[in-house]
């Protein structure tokens, strides 16, 4: 594909390619041809590996459309995906501002850097750690029966809201990233003009530091809304029972029900939930840049 | 200013308590692997004995050095090529650049359960089928990006001037490269290279897919016992990848700034 689009200045190509070419051709075998083979596969009714003879089909989108099933789990995963960057919002934001607009200097740097520093430990470790703190007779249950006068019952293991905990524990930090860097970059003059002209702190934030700091806040949506709508590790182990949603099911079909093909057909309609989603919140983020 | 000084107080405030929910689950998961009873019970009783047994666990053991195995060696081959491509794409103008540049991003913005199941349906259709080859295989192009994307940053700040002026002086093209750009990139050079271990080292959903019994990683190896049931000993290998991948970020962090701060 490169060698078409290339042909108006073949030179630069040429003298670039030798550096350019290992690192395309590593993505290209491991991901974008994999991609289109999965695409390829959820098209036929068999693995033609498994020897057995296989023939192309649209059953396995049928099944998709037809069984109410994967369609109440794909909208309970949007859901899932929708709370929880909504909850990032609401948490993450306000932090944003604190770290961009309230502190200053060192403290500042450091606060950051701790905000962003467990983001890049390991995920399915922290969703673990939740357990211990959720589970009855865990912690949060020891530390507010020690502290209330009476006896009460915290056992969120296993339940939505766990699901929720988890979630938003692992993505807000992307969030207060976003939003931090585009708050940042509001000039302090702008917000010292509108106040002196008069401007409520309410008015404030919602005709000036929330519009310009839009961009952060639509980068910060996506990249939580697409990760947590694919998500199958934290509902399984905070979820149990309850944590049966679109990617849990995706897994099962490869690694427990070994209806690959079908696996592939439900890999890609999400994969094109997500694609819409990328392109709804690219104009916004291209503004920015 | 009463009010703004109040105010400033309560951001303070907030941003510990938001610190606190951050980090309190993995504060009680370290102090509970140092606990005596298995079931997390209080009072808390000090012993490294879970640690201890750690080193008894060889199947662990033997996926610890899967994982480290693969994130050095995942780290050296997508810091070079992608260094390679960074630098390719910063020096040429060429038609299609844009179109390379964008395909950097589909790696990253999709989710590692679209990629996971793809390249295992995939390394299996060609054969390469799965287990630690493949798992290195994925790794690599998950880190590359990130290189790539962490390179080209700093070299957005390498004047093409110096290149010019050593190329006038008489070096060739390696000695440009070698004495004039590469010291001046190293600095970002070494972050992609933590990026890429991070991102190798902490990598679950791929690894998931691509692994076999007997050819697994740590994270792997971890989700299949958490799933089997809790014990200490997760807890206290959790505790060690986490001080680990944390460290690691230190690192990456003195030579590289986020937040665009100046």
């Amino acid at each position: 594909m490169a060698g078409q689009v290339a042909t108006g200045s073949r030179s630069g190509l040429r003298s670039a390619l030798p550096l350019l070419l290992p690192a395309y051709l590593w993505l290209t075998v491991a991901i974008f041809l994999p991609l289109s083979a999965m695409v390829f596969f959820s098209f036929m009714t068999e693995l033609p590996l498994s020897g057995k003879a296989w023939s192309f089909t649209l059953d396995n989108y049928a099944t998709f459309f037809s069984q109410g099933l994967y369609w109440t789990l794909l909208l309970a995963s949007l859901r899932l995906g929708l709370e929880v960057t909504l909850w990032c919002v609401v948490i993450g934001y306000p932090a944003a501002y604190v770290l961009a607009k309230v502190l200053r200097g060192r403290s500042r740097e450091a606060i950051f850097l701790l905000v962003i520093l467990p983001f890049w430990s390991n995920g399915l470790v922290r969703i673990f750690s939740w357990a211990m703190v959720l589970r009855e007779g865990g912690i949060l249950d020891t530390a507010l029966n020690a502290v209330l006068p009476f006896k009460i019952n915290i056992d969120l293991m296993y339940s939505y809201p766990a699901v929720i905990i988890g979630l938003v524990h692992s993505y807000v930090p992307y969030m207060v990233l976003t939003c931090y860097l585009t708050l940042q970059a509001i000039d302090d003059s702008l917000i010292e003009a509108g106040r002196s002209l008069g401007a409520s702190r309410l008015q404030m934030l919602k005709r000036v530091i929330i519009p310009l700091s839009m961009p952060g806040l639509v980068a910060g949506a996506a990249l939580i809304f697409v990760p947590v709508v694919g998500s199958f590790m934290e509902p399984r182990i905070l979820g149990g029972r309850t944590g049966t949603f679109y990617g849990t099911v995706i897994e099962d079909q490869f690694v427990a029900v070994f209806n690959w093909p079908l696996g592939a057909a439900l890999s890609f309609i999400l994969l094109a939930v997500v694609l819409v989603i990328l392109a709804l919140a690219s104009p916004v983020l291209r503004r920015a840049a | 200013m009463a009010t703004t000084r109040f105010l400033e107080w309560c951001g303070r405030l907030y941003i510990w308590l938001l610190l606190a929910f951050l980090y309190l689950p993995i504060i009680i998961m370290a102090l509970m692997s140092f606990n005596v009873s298995p079931f997390y019970q209080l009072p808390f009783e000090w012993t490294t004995e879970w640690y201890a047994s750690l080193w008894q666990n060889d199947q662990l053991i033997s996926a610890t050095w899967n994982s480290i195995k693969i994130a050095i060696i995942s780290t050296i081959i997508a810091t070079v090529l992608g260094s390679a491509a960074s630098l390719a794409l910063y020096r040429h103008e060429f038609r299609g650049k844009k179109v390379l540049q964008a395909l950097l991003f589909p790696p990253i913005a999709i989710p590692w359960l679209i990629t996971g199941t793809a390249m295992l349906i995939f390394f299996f259709g060609v054969g390469i089928g799965r287990g630690l080859f493949a798992i290195l295989l994925g790794h690599v192009a998950l880190a590359l990006p990130y290189v790539i994307v962490v390179v080209s940053a700093r070299l957005q700040t390498f004047a093409p001037e110096l290149e010019e002026a050593a190329r006038s002086l008489g070096a060739n093209q390696w000695q440009v490269t070698s004495r004039v750009t590469l010291p001046w990139i190293m600095p970002g050079v070494i972050a992609g290279g933590l990026f890429a271990f991070a991102v190798s080292f902490d990598q679950f959903v791929v690894s998931y897919f691509l692994s076999t019994p007997g050819q697994t990683t740590l994270p792997v190896e971890i989700y299949a016992a958490i799933r089997k049931g809790f014990t200490p000993e997760i807890n206290a290998v959790s505790t060690i990848i986490i001080v680990v991948s944390m460290a690691l970020m230190l690192l990456t962090a003195r030579f590289f700034k986020f937040g665009g701060e100046k």
